[in-house]
């Protein structure tokens, strides 16, 4: 007597295992060659984040004039910048602002999204009418304006790149889940609910969110990504992490006039930094997403 | 293509495998199977016996992990096995077509129906205007009239029964030798399904192609079929002329399945249904013996381990060691018969003018109109109708779980429910609860089954901790779960286990009424009979009433006490279920039960209901089913709507014609001699004659 059903001819991929579906979706990410490309440039990104300064040959932050703007050489691989700090050292070290800031902001906007999408998906109407159109005015904003904005009301701190990129994404992240919870919505399992006299709060939480974890964690992971890049763009612009960080962004923006008189090292190894990480993210988003949609 | 081969398909020895988890799964196990030129052979058995995969290895359109293991196919009298990737799609576009179940699916949304029709001809040449004529030709073949509107819309823009003749029309345009139809009616209304088995029928006199026919309803088959295979397992265990096997069948299985079905007007009060015990094997089990014999009552040590031939009986083949004692197998199911229910006088539902209406494009959409009915302890009301009749708006207007429009009533034991659910009383809501059609929706899949009994004996019973253990153990033995069904999630559950899990729910609050919304129409007869007889006994034992919609008329008939026919929202007749059913009835009543395909073949004369249900924005003038009565009489129809007049004390019907001249006009179709219908001629009329 068996318990599972193998439905006509067509045998269901999803009840060919005793595996639950989690367990699947866990199969088949390490499957994946995109993937595992992508979560190995990740990690070793965080790897350099965690035991970078225990390895590198120089303190990132110690100057020292007489060698400053050297070219690549054996004893400095990426050179030094202006004030003759090791590039390389300061490359493998400056994942370490970036690595905290956009994970922690795309958690926030994965909160924030999540929570907004089931309100407007549950309960549609005029409520969902409201506030999507609060949230679509809201992305039509750019990134950097809301920055700019925020950092002349609280002050330029970790904390204020953490809240502005979560709130602007936090958008995005809620229309996927919005979707979502419209679709689910319909099932029975929703009437059945009513039908037992179930708290809103109840049947969002408790019912519906279980369902929609797999296009959150697809949506989360794709901005993780654009959380970085985000990140990166705000250092540059002076409007995030502040110096004396090694950071990419502000590295790149304190260096990028010096290309003009060919000292392209100072810029280029913290460029190819930033473009290493998204580029993995993005790779073990796509993952996710093949994995979820199989 | 030369002369004609002996055999338009044949099958020899064909093994077919499914490749999950790594390991090769059979599927089809040495099946043999011929049909002859011209002949219709019906493939009958339950979910899983590999049906669908015997019509896809025909043309060698396996899904990605199947693979055909051995054996030979031979299209007429061509191997397909040998064909490379050329001659194989020339056989695919040439010889061989096919029907799915589902129209709606199998053509293009975004594509005109001319489009798609006429491209079928471009493949084989004939391009441009002479194609589009071709394409009407088709078009008229299949019977729908004005084609040439027909051939502009989209197929969003046609109705399911019109969907599949288009489908068939599509098949038939390149005159095959083989026409696979792989469950054509399935999911369609009773009436419509009618329409498309005479067309399929009326085709078989004009074309020359071979059927193969595959469903689980073992009426249709027996209709449509000159002779029937049943598949068990990926094995043929019974095959023979179509009136030889469902009549006297020589294999246990067959004899169990057709026991499964209400026949006959059986009523739950007559005795309970049979049903097959146990399970189908899993795809890939390692199979000794017979395949059934687990399942078998007559089942002898040589059944478990000797494997048995294909005996031939003279004429039909059955696949069993006792093929003459087959017709002997004991019930599974005692049929002792659930007690009666006690008539009480207090109705617990009563229902009094309601109303639902809907916008839809600046019109007004009356779904449901002007029903009253009432329901007392015990009873079941059953709901009948096509599709867009009304019926699942009901069951929700009632649940709450839709406002109805003001004025109607709505009254539980007496008490006015409040028209919103969010406004009615616990107690109220515990009362009434549902059995959902669909139970992978109705189910939360992120829940193991033990949350999903457990939360709705917490809410709708109030129970806690020991109590709440103890009732749910109790409530999970009398649906006939058992414990090592608690812990998985729903998917991990066959459809019928999974319904069980939806009906121990819904009783979690010792509700007085559950409304059932087709609870057996996704599960197979063996499944469907099984919950039947278990929602018979739950009544008998709780005195709980039901209302039951489902568009199968018998099982509507095996569980209902009273029945409701409705068309566009009204009650076109009620009335207790053996007068409904009996007749004299609502020439629509008597219209639907003539659609249902009978399994013992004494069709008497058709009814037939032309044209396409009216949309419930425009419904007609007069009597809403004026424009497709057959016993329509004159102008008092189109004007004056009837009123739902009592004909006898209990027994309503909605129609000008009067009662004692319905009994006159009915009285020869209820006692007509079985005669198996001619297929030919009788629906031409008015209709362009065929190319």
């Amino acid at each position: 007597m068996s318990a599972t059903d193998s439905p006509a001819g067509m045998p269901a991929p999803d009840n060919a295992g005793r595996r639950g579906p989690m367990a699947e979706v866990f199969f088949s990410l390490l499957r994946s060659g995109t993937f595992l490309t992508g979560l190995g440039i990740v990690l070793f990104w965080i790897a350099c984040a965690l035991f970078g300064e225990h390895f590198v040959p120089y303190d990132p932050l110690a100057d020292d004039i007489i060698n400053a703007l050297a070219p690549p050489s054996a004893e400095h691989w990426f050179g030094t910048d202006q004030i003759g700090r090791d590039v390389f050292s300061r490359v493998i070290v400056g994942s370490r602002d970036i690595l905290t800031v956009a994970p922690l902001a795309t958690l926030l906007a994965t909160v924030a999204g999540t929570a907004l999408g089931l309100f407007t998906g549950y309960f549609r109407g005029i409520v969902d009418d409201i506030i999507s159109r609060i949230l679509e005015a809201f992305m039509a904003i750019p990134v950097v304006i809301v920055a700019l904005l925020a950092i002349v009301a609280l002050g330029t701190s970790k904390t204020t790149v953490i809240v502005v990129i979560g709130l602007s994404f936090a958008p995005i992240i809620a229309r996927t889940v919005r979707s979502a919870v419209l679709a689910e919505r319909e099932l029975d399992y929703v009437a059945a609910a009513q039908l037992r006299h179930e708290s809103a709060f109840h049947t969002m939480f408790v019912e519906i969110l279980p369902n929609v974890i797999p296009p959150i964690l697809v949506e989360t992971t794709v901005r993780l990504g654009y959380a970085i890049f985000a990140v990166a763009t705000l250092s540059f612009m002076g409007f995030g992490i502040q110096p004396p960080s090694p950071d990419w962004g502000l590295s790149i923006s304190s260096n990028y006039g010096m290309i003009g008189g060919g000292f392209w090292w100072t810029v280029l190894f913290d460029a190819l930094a930033i473009a290493s990480l998204v580029i993995g993210v993005n790779l073990a988003a796509d993952g996710v997403h093949g994995a979820f949609n199989d | 293509m030369t002369e004609k081969a002996a055999n338009a398909l044949e099958l020899s020895d064909l093994s077919v495998a499914y490749r999950v988890g790594g390991r090769n799964r059979a599927v089809l196990r040495n099946l043999n199977l011929a049909i002859g030129q011209g002949e219709a052979y019906g493939l009958v058995g339950e979910s899983g016996c590999g049906k669908s995969t015997v019509a896809l290895s025909v043309v060698r359109y396996l899904p990605r992990n199947g693979s055909i293991t051995g054996g030979a196919i031979s299209l007429d009298g061509q191997d397909v096995m040998k064909l490379d990737g050329e001659a194989l799609r020339r056989a695919r576009a040439e010889s061989v077509s096919m029907v799915y179940q589902d129209p709606g699916k199998a053509l293009n949304p975004s594509l005109r129906i001319g489009r798609q029709l006429t491209e079928i001809f471009e493949l084989g040449g004939v391009m441009g205007e002479a194609a589009a004529e071709r394409a009407i030709a088709m078009l008229n073949r299949v019977r729908i009239s004005d084609p040439s509107s027909v051939m502009q819309r989209y197929p969003h823009q046609l109705s399911g029964g019109m969907q599949q003749r288009v489908a068939i029309a599509m098949a038939l345009a390149n005159d095959p030798t083989m026409l696979i139809l792989d469950e054509p009616t399935t999911g369609l209304d009773a009436t419509v399904e009618a329409e498309v088995l005479d067309l399929i029928a009326l085709l078989r006199q004009e074309l020359s192609a071979s059927i193969l026919f595959i469903s689980h309803n073992l009426a249709v088959v027996s209709k449509m079929c000159d002779r029937v295979g049943v598949l068990y397992a990926g094995m043929l265990v019974e095959e023979g002329s179509t009136q030889d096997v469902f009549n006297d069948p020589r294999h246990p299985y067959t004899v169990a399945l057709l026991r499964c079905l209400p026949r006959g007007g059986q009523r739950k009060d007559q005795g309970r249904l049979d049903t097959i015990p146990g399970f189908l094997p899993g795809i890939g089990a390692d199979i000794k013996g017979c395949a059934f014999a687990d399942r078998c009552a007559l089942a002898t040590d040589r059944c478990r381990s000797e494997l048995p031939p294909l005996y031939d009986l003279g004429g039909r083949l059955s696949r069993c060691h006792y093929h003459e004692q087959a017709q002997a197998l004991p019930r599974a199911t005692p049929s002792d018969v659930a007690a009666a229910p006690k008539a009480k006088s207090e109705p617990v539902l009563h229902v009094e003018g309601l109303n639902k209406t809907y916008a839809s494009h600046g019109h007004a959409l009356r779904a449901v109109k002007d029903v009253s009915v009432s329901l007392r302890p015990g009873e079941t009301l059953g709901l009948v109708g096509e599709s867009g009749s009304g019926k699942t708006t009901f069951a929700r207007l009632l649940l709450g779980l839709v406002p109805p429009d003001d004025g109607g009533s709505i009254r539980l034991e007496g008490k006015a429910l409040a028209p919103r659910l969010e406004s009615r009383t616990d107690d109220q809501i515990k009362a009434m609860q549902i059995v959902f059609q669909n139970p992978d929706s109705a189910l939360n899949r992120s829940h193991s089954i033990r949350h999903l009994i457990s939360r709705a004996l917490k809410r709708l019973a109030g129970l806690r901790g020991a109590a709440l253990q103890a009732r749910l153990d109790e409530l999970v033995r009398s649906v006939r779960l058992t414990d090592r069904h608690l812990a998985v999630k729903p998917r991990q559950l066959s459809g019928g286990l999974k319904q069980r899990v939806a009906i121990a729910r819904a009783f979690a609050g010792e509700p007085r009424i559950v409304v059932c919304d087709e609870p057996t129409s996704a599960l197979d007869v063996s499944v469907q009979a099984a919950i039947l007889n278990l929602l018979a006994d739950l009544q008998s034992k709780e005195d709980v009433s039901y209302i039951f919609i489902s568009h199968d008329l018998g099982v509507v008939r095996y569980l209902s006490d009273q029945i409701a026919v409705l068309y566009l929202g009204r009650i076109m007749e009620l009335g207790p279920s053996e007068a409904v059913f009996s007749g004299p009835h609502h020439p629509y009543t008597e219209a639907l039960l003539s659609a249902v395909p009978k399994l013992d073949q004494t069709e008497t004369a058709r009814i037939r209901l032309d044209g396409e249900i009216p949309s419930a924005t425009h419904p007609p003038p007069g009597c809403v089913f004026q424009t497709r009565c057959p016993r329509k009489i004159g102008a008092i129809c189109e004007t004056q709507e009837p009123p739902l007049a009592e004909a006898e004390p209990g027994h309503s019907i909605r129609c000008h014609i009067p009662y004692a001249e319905l009994a006159r006009l009915q009285k020869p179709a209820m006692q007509a001699e079985p005669a198996r219908r001619s297929a030919k001629g009788d629906r031409s009329a008015g209709l362009n004659p065929p190319c």
